[in-house]
């Protein structure tokens, strides 16, 4: 199909088989979560710490319909507001057993969900010293996006647009100069909306996307799962190809001579 | 008389689990609590008074009254 050879998403020493990393919330039916994740082709999948729920006894966790041995669980720190809480979270997620991969969310607004992004440096610096491998969900700041990696993060996350939003990519600049100016991986987390938006983030140059809600609340998600898989590669595959410059004037792509006299 | 009841008083721990007032029979270790509540330990991650305590160790920490106990897993989420 192609003779460019891309290499695979490499984070924190971790190569992964897919650009694409799916969230696990919001889905009608653990049924459907799981023919959407399969249909996506993702790797990493992300899920949440909370409580038990005692009172529901036949209540079960996530692991009960996802096959750890399949898919990368990333834990997140969602719904936490401080840097203290989100380590406490981070804490409690890698005694999971399963990997020192957090995603790690600071919320510093209940409205827009917008990061907070003092907390999210600061326990960026806890976490990495502690030897996790943060992926810090950001806002498009390039300055922001500099902090955290200096902070020790694995992998930067600002967003397309805010958490379930989808809205799409709002700032196609913000997010190239990330790219551009940082060494760590870049992956949009948050915003996308429909295929066309995944698309053109891939087209950015950005490592990858993690998504949930344009999955997990579409008419049909395992097809709107299979959608976002070829959007991933198709962007992906655009930026490797380089695109056309643009112009302001049309340059035909027919022979101009040879015309009947 | 009042000797059996106080020995009674004395074996029951009220503990708050998950933000809620729940009282054991003790003795009782982390562990008699997850099997009290039917919960798989190796699906659950522990905290007693917002210390983790690790999975080999569920089975050697005694509760006492007043613990505060959280019992976290993973639930879907973005």
């Amino acid at each position: 199909m192609t003779n460019i050879n891309d290499i695979p998403l490499t984070v924190g020493g971790r190569a992964f088989r897919s650009r694409l990393l799916l969230g696990t919330g919001k889905y009608r039916s653990n049924q459907e979560m799981v023919e959407a994740i399969s249909a996506s082709g993702a790797e990493v999948i992300t899920v949440a710490v909370r409580r038990v729920d005692l009172d529901r006894s036949k209540e079960e966790g996530i692991l009960h319909h996802l096959d750890p041995s399949r898919f990368f669980l990333l834990a997140n720190t969602a719904g936490c507001y401080t840097a203290d809480e989100a380590v406490r979270y981070a804490r409690l997620a890698r005694e999971a057993g399963f990997n020192e991969f957090i995603k790690l969310e600071v919320i510093g607004d209940r409205d827009t969900l917008l990061p907070d992004t003092d907390g999210l440096i600061t326990a960026t610096r806890t976490l990495a010293g502690e030897g996790f491998k943060v992926m810090a969900y950001t806002n498009d700041d390039l300055v922001t996006a500099l902090r955290l990696e200096q902070a020790g993060a694995a992998a930067v996350m600002p967003l397309a647009s805010p958490i379930g939003s989808g809205l799409g990519l709002l700032n196609p600049y913000s997010i190239r100069t990330i790219k551009r100016r940082l060494s760590v991986p870049v992956l949009v987390d948050a915003g996308v909306g429909t295929a066309s938006d995944a698309c053109v983030t891939m087209e950015q140059g950005v490592d990858g996307i993690l998504m949930n809600t344009a999955i997990a609340e579409a008419e049909h998600p395992v097809a709107m799962a299979a959608a976002m898989r070829h959007a991933v590669e198709a962007g992906r595959l655009a930026f490797l190809a380089g695109r056309m410059p643009r112009r302001e004037v049309a340059v035909p792509s027919s022979p101009a001579h040879g015309m009947l006299g | 008389m009042s000797l059996g009841l106080d020995r009674a008083r004395v074996s029951e721990l009220r503990l708050q689990v998950n933000g809620d007032p729940r009282t054991i029979a003790g003795p009782a270790t982390l562990l008699d609590l997850l099997g009290q509540l039917g919960l798989d330990p190796r699906m659950i991650v522990v905290e007693l008074n917002r210390e983790i305590v690790r999975r080999p160790r569920l089975g050697d920490v005694a509760l006492k009254d007043g613990d505060q106990v959280e019992l976290v897993h993973f639930v879907g989420g973005g």
